[in-house]
């Protein structure tokens, strides 16, 4: 009993002070009741292990995943291949244009998403009045989360490129990638507003603040850190997307720069599915796919950095 | 009672649902007195000063609000500086002028006994200071649009005794400007610093009278019996 009690404790007695008290009682319990006790503890440590271990499959699975992509791409990286286009049939060369493309592409999701989904949250959490209608946006915005990728990147081949006539371009593919982040940032942006208390609210109202001026000055700026919390996950989800930009703005290959939204680009992820699918040389280009898989990786980690850092800054501002 | 009335609540009904919550309410607020308003939990008292200042409404009642202040019962400063704070209502009312509003800050936080507290750290979080001084900035936060009547729904149920003390000798200062009502469950605090005093009971005001009369000869046996102690 007490040997267990004891490498137990080197994850208790942080929790639990060690007072005379507390020993004196355990003692009489497991007096009392040895069996029992021992049992109900094993248990304890069990499931506790269990839990230990799931959150450390999530650390372990990334390290894992970052580890196959640098030891497998590390090779292909060199100034060249950053700053230049691909050349001879994709096989030679650099990523640039693909870099650039990921960047514009992804940068405009955001810009769409953001303003629609915080919008669309500040209605549903702040003015909107429970009802029918509340109910149907609110299943609208759920299976809008649940629509696989693929059936976006048709629905905007169909809606921004042929019937808006966009071509495929930046343009569609920022629209399709922010329609397929809208309910992510909306989800955010609500549980952002959400904990924002309903005491800073009535105390603005009381002090005659319309209710625009509420949510202006005081809803939103406390909810700020928590609604980038969503745009970073939007982000992410956006530069790393194949199916919803293939048919709207991504191409095989193409050297120029883009020079408007109005033009068709390279993007990583897409880069990576042509290589590793299509290309001249798939096999011997194993170390290009790795290369480029690496660097989007780097590419959303690089852009959440920037996010949680300003968010950060944020936070210790307001406290 | 010859004082000037200040506000007045007549024939008051309030529905939550289709709960009964106040029940034909009655009572003149005097000016420059402080009214504290006593009652079990539920009683309605709290409804009855969100009602005052229409906070129970969903409707934007901005220029009755800015002459009705009201302090909560949690101090809430809303997470900007402390400067920001009291500059709060001045700007939502569209006061741009710096000089006015600074000037203003300052006199107001001298009113509520904070300045000398917070002079060097008026650019810092308001969530900084201590839940005492969090909630004199937020009595100063109520002040600076010069309302003419503040509500108080239980002001120092989240404070300690020493910080209770300050808000109740600040109350004391207030009524020479303002007209207060206050709800409080703390017997003692009524007594101290209300003038006149209303005995709420499920939904209904049961007596009201000055203060002294309330806590030494009540009318009622309810009403005795909830200041001494017997329930509630």
């Amino acid at each position: 009993m007490n040997e267990s009690n004891t490498s137990y404790m080197g994850l208790n007695s942080g929790l639990f002070p060690k007072s005379e008290k507390v020993q004196g009682e355990k003692t009489a319990v497991s007096q009392a009741k040895p069996g029992l006790l021992s049992r109900r503890k094993i248990f304890q440590r069990f499931m506790f292990f269990l839990f230990r271990l799931s959150a450390a499959i999530n650390g372990i699975a990334l390290l894992i995943i970052i580890y196959f992509l640098v030891v497998r791409g590390w090779r292909a990286i060199n100034w060249t291949f950053l700053t230049q286009p691909p050349m001879d049939s994709m096989t030679k060369g650099g990523i640039f244009p693909c870099i650039v493309g990921t960047l514009c592409l992804s940068l405009g999701a955001i810009l769409v998403a953001l303003p629609i989904g915080v919008a669309s949250a500040i209605y549903l959490n702040e003015y909107a009045k429970p009802g029918r209608i509340l109910r149907i946006i609110r299943l609208g915005i759920n299976n809008l989360a649940g629509v696989p990728s693929i059936v976006f990147g048709l629905f905007g081949l169909a809606f921004f490129v042929v019937w808006l006539q966009f071509g495929v371009s930046i343009l569609s593919g920022a629209l399709t990638l922010g329609a397929m982040t809208l309910p992510v940032i909306i989800g955010a942006s609500e549980e952002a507003l959400r904990g924002v208390p309903d005491t800073y609210r009535e105390a603005s109202l009381g002090l005659g603040a319309t209710r625009w001026q509420t949510i202006y000055k005081v809803v939103l700026p406390t909810a700020l850190p928590g609604i980038l919390t969503g745009a970073i996950l939007g982000i992410s989800r956006a530069a790393g997307e194949t199916a919803p930009i293939m048919f709207t703005a991504a191409v095989f290959f193409t050297p120029a720069m883009p020079s408007s939204i109005f033009d068709e680009i390279m993007a990583l992820p897409y880069h990576i599915y042509v290589l590793a699918t299509a290309g001249t040389e798939i096999e011997a280009t194993r170390h290009l796919q790795y290369g480029t898989a690496l660097v989007l990786i780097v590419l959303v980690l690089g852009l959440n950095l920037i996010a949680i850092i300003y968010r950060a800054h944020l936070r210790r501002k307001m406290h | 009672m010859d004082d000037l009335i200040k506000m007045t609540a007549k024939d008051l009904d309030f529905y939550y649902g289709d709960f009964h919550a106040l029940i034909d309410i009655s009572l003149d607020f005097y000016e420059n007195q402080v009214t504290a308003l006593i009652g079990p939990s539920g009683c309605g008292k709290s409804t009855l000063l969100r009602c005052l200042n229409r906070m129970n409404d969903l409707i934007d009642v901005v220029a009755l609000r800015r002459r009705v202040g009201m302090v909560f019962q949690k101090p809430n400063p809303f997470p900007k500086t402390v400067f920001e704070n009291v500059a709060y209502g001045l700007r939502v009312n569209g006061i741009n002028d710096k000089a006015f509003i600074s000037e203003r800050v300052e006199k107001t936080l001298r009113q509520a006994a904070l300045w000398e507290e917070v002079k060097d750290r008026l650019h810092d979080s308001a969530l900084g200071l201590s839940g005492g001084q969090q909630q004199r900035l937020c009595i100063a936060r109520a002040m600076a649009v010069e309302p003419e009547i503040l509500l108080m729904d239980e002001p120092c149920s989240a404070l300690d005794p020493i910080a209770t003390q300050k808000i109740e000798e600040l109350i004391h200062q207030l009524k020479k400007t303002y007209t207060i009502i206050i709800v409080t469950h703390n017997m003692q605090q009524a007594a101290r610093v209300s003038d006149i005093t209303g005995f709420f009971y499920l939904g209904k005001l049961i007596e009201t009278d000055k203060a002294e009369t309330i806590f030494t000869r009540p009318k009622f046996t309810q009403t005795s019996d909830y200041i001494t102690g017997r329930f509630g």
